[in-house]
């Protein structure tokens, strides 16, 4: 079996070979499924701009390889089912070379088998841990994860000299799974959850909740959800006058969540990634100038604020383009080792370094640590 | 102590807006027997109105009135171009052109307004009151004020004026209300049209608190379609018991018990006293017009 793999293998490497040297113009596919519609479109849609964006630019300036790059983009509207039947569409009858997407955890677990049996590199933009723990040998992710989200907060309860924290989390996908994510590293951290309060998706006072985590002898609290929750979250400590430091996630990391919880947001502290405060960066950081320039580009084409979520599909595309330059070839296995093989990328996430057992490559400092001042995003470190 | 009344307020607060959902319930149901899911839809549409005129430079009152009177104006086209024309279907049918047309209000607002939450500046500031050692929002109180202020305002509207008292007949035997000159039509339009107010008006007050977005509408009218059969659907006294009891429990069962499972506490009670009350607690006993 192995051995007709091989074959297959060398012989298609030997036709894409003879194709590419006889048709220089024959261009590289890259295919792509986005929730652009649907409850995730806030995510989608400007990832979708961005890889539209990027593949003009790279045309525009020669293309990888001496070849155009061609992208194949549907969307998924959010809906697993659909994602599946995206994915054996792009490998089926677009025939790509790899794939660029995954909006939400759901849409790329449910492509990840398509993918990996027809062994198609594919790089997800979504933050669920599971995307590559277990590691996939195909398999790869550009955005944080909210396991290290916690462990950066931790971090930062630890040197506050503080340890005992009260968590309060939604019930729905994010804020239950970083809330199980928060339990399992928080021994690890030194820190004890003293309480563990949850709210429905739509709840709109959580008094209860904080009263409990009032009574629970709590030195901080730390809220694990994105959307309104937050929000609400932040102005019922303010209510009750709670004297705690307050932490979210950075799945609030938007100017809307300022603009909801209003006053009550001051002095609240997150992990976000470099994108939402590039021109507080130091100028020896790495990643100042291409989160500015990716900042620049987006805004003066798009005439919309730039988000971290479009910055994940500009991380995918520009490490697939690096890694299907290095390999010299498009070859899906030869690009994935390219990949895996990637140090030191600087990408709007982070600076990233793979490694055959890490196909996500960020560690902790790709999380810098906010506090909201004056209404404004503040830098701490 | 403190933590009582705190969780008592919590609830209190909570369960007003439910109490007039419900109520927007029982004033349709009264008049057409229409379980009208769209409910909700009123409570978001008070809100996103008011958002979106106080942005366009509206002062907060025009920009309330506004919505209440978009909300009206929708409640009257739900009736006339949605309700009337399916007359003499039956429940189920009704129902589910409710439910179809909450879609549709939501899928509108979604293009009419964006995707965003947004909030409404509290209307006598965000210090909190201290009331026994708990911290209420000074927004609470105009919630539950308001909501008093209607419920009263109802009263006085079913009780005292002819209309109201046409109303009344038209709920109790549409044909008999025809036969002494009512004209039932108008009086269906009148119960979308004040259902709608009351909705908004909630909306309007609430926001403040609880942000708004175009989806609201969804949950709402399921918790308070839960607390008008709490409360004995068709009857309003019931209705405004059966949301403020809906919200003390989803508090207390937060605050006391597990706050993971609070709207399971909530439903099981509702469970529990429809297996022993199936009229709810207000409700009439069973009686079967013939």
């Amino acid at each position: 079996m192995n051995r007709r793999l091989i074959l297959v293998g060398v012989a298609s490497a030997a036709l894409v070979a003879a194709a590419s040297a006889t048709d220089a113009a024959e261009p590289i596919k890259i295919g792509s499924f986005l929730s652009v519609t649907g409850p995730a479109s806030f995510l989608g849609d400007p990832e979708k701009r961005t890889l539209e964006l990027y593949v003009g630019k790279i045309n525009a300036a020669g293309g990888v390889l001496g070849r155009k790059l061609e992208l194949v983009v549907y969307d998924d509207g959010g809906d697993a089912n659909n994602a599946r039947t995206f994915a054996t569409r792009l490998v089926e009858s677009d025939k790509v070379v790899a794939v660029v997407g995954g909006t939400t955890t759901a849409t790329t677990m449910a492509a990840i088998p398509v993918l990996e049996d027809a062994q198609i590199p594919f790089i997800s933009l979504a933050g669920g841990i599971e995307i590559v723990e277990p590691v996939k040998p195909f398999t790869f992710k550009t955005p944080h994860t909210d396991k290290m989200a916690c462990e950066k907060i931790f971090e930062d309860i630890k040197k506050r000299g503080l340890s005992k924290v009260g968590l309060v989390s939604s019930t729905a996908g994010f804020g239950a799974s970083m809330r199980n994510q928060c339990l399992k590293v928080a021994p690890e951290r030194g820190i004890q959850i003293v309480a563990d309060e949850r709210y429905a998706p739509g709840d709109t006072d959580t008094t209860p909740q904080l009263n409990k985590i009032k009574a629970s002898g709590a030195q901080a609290i730390v809220n694990a959800d994105f959307g309104q929750g937050p929000a609400i979250v932040t102005r019922n400590v303010k209510q009750l006058g709670l004297d705690l430091p307050l932490y979210q996630s950075h799945g609030v990391a938007s100017k809307s969540f300022i603009d909801l919880a209003g006053p009550a947001a001051e002095g609240v502290r997150l992990p976000a990634a470099a994108m939402l405060v590039p021109e507080q960066l130091p100028d020896s950081d790495p990643q100042k100038k291409v989160v500015l320039d990716y900042k620049a580009a987006y805004e003066s084409t798009q005439n919309q604020p730039v988000s971290t979520f479009g910055g994940h599909a500009y991380d995918g595309l520009m490490l697939l383009v690096q890694a299907i330059q290095k390999a010299g070839t498009t070859d899906g296995v030869k690009v994935r080792d390219a990949l895996q093989a990637t140090k030191g990328f600087v990408g709007t996430g982070g600076v990233v370094n793979m490694s055959p057992t890490d196909h996500m490559g960020l560690d902790l400092s790709a999380f810098r640590m906010l506090e909201i001042r004056g209404g404004a995003w503040k830098l701490l470190y | 102590m403190a933590e009582l009344v705190q969780l008592f307020f919590a609830g209190l607060t909570t369960g007003a807006v439910y109490a007039l959902v419900a109520l927007g319930f029982t004033l349709i149901f009264q008049a057409s027997e229409v379980v009208n899911f769209a409910q909700g839809e009123f409570v978001m549409l008070g809100g996103m109105v008011t958002v979106f005129a106080m942005k366009a430079g509206l002062p907060l009152p025009a920009a309330a009135l506004l919505a209440v009177l978009v909300a009206v104006a929708t409640g009257v086209l739900l009736h006339r171009l949605a309700i009337e024309p399916a007359k003499g279907a039956t429940v189920v049918t009704l129902i589910i052109v409710t439910i179809g047309a909450s879609i549709l209000i939501r899928g509108l607002a979604q293009i009419a307004f964006d995707k965003q939450f947004h909030a409404l500046p509290a209307f006598t500031g965000d210090e909190p009151l201290r009331v026994l050692g708990a911290a209420i929002l000074p927004q609470s109180l105009w919630v539950l004020g308001g909501a008093a202020a209607i419920v009263f305002g109802l009263w006085l509207f079913m009780e005292r004026t002819l209309l109201g008292k046409a109303v009344r007949a038209t709920a109790a035997n549409r044909l008999a209300a025809e036969l002494v000159g009512i004209d039932t039509r108008l009086v269906l339009a009148l119960a979308f049209a004040v259902s709608a107010a009351i909705g908004a008006v909630g909306g309007i007050l609430v926001t403040p608190i609880t942000l708004t977005s175009y989806a609201v509408g969804t949950l709402l009218a399921l918790k308070g379609f839960a607390a008008a059969m709490l409360g004995g659907i068709g009857n309003p006294v019931g209705a405004v018991a059966g949301g403020l009891l809906l919200g003390l429990l989803e508090a207390f069962a937060a605050g006391r018990i597990s706050s993971t499972y609070k709207d399971g506490v909530a439903f099981i009670v509702i469970l529990l006293v429809l297996f022993v009350l199936p009229r709810g607690l207000f409700g009439r006993r069973a009686v079967e017009r013939v």
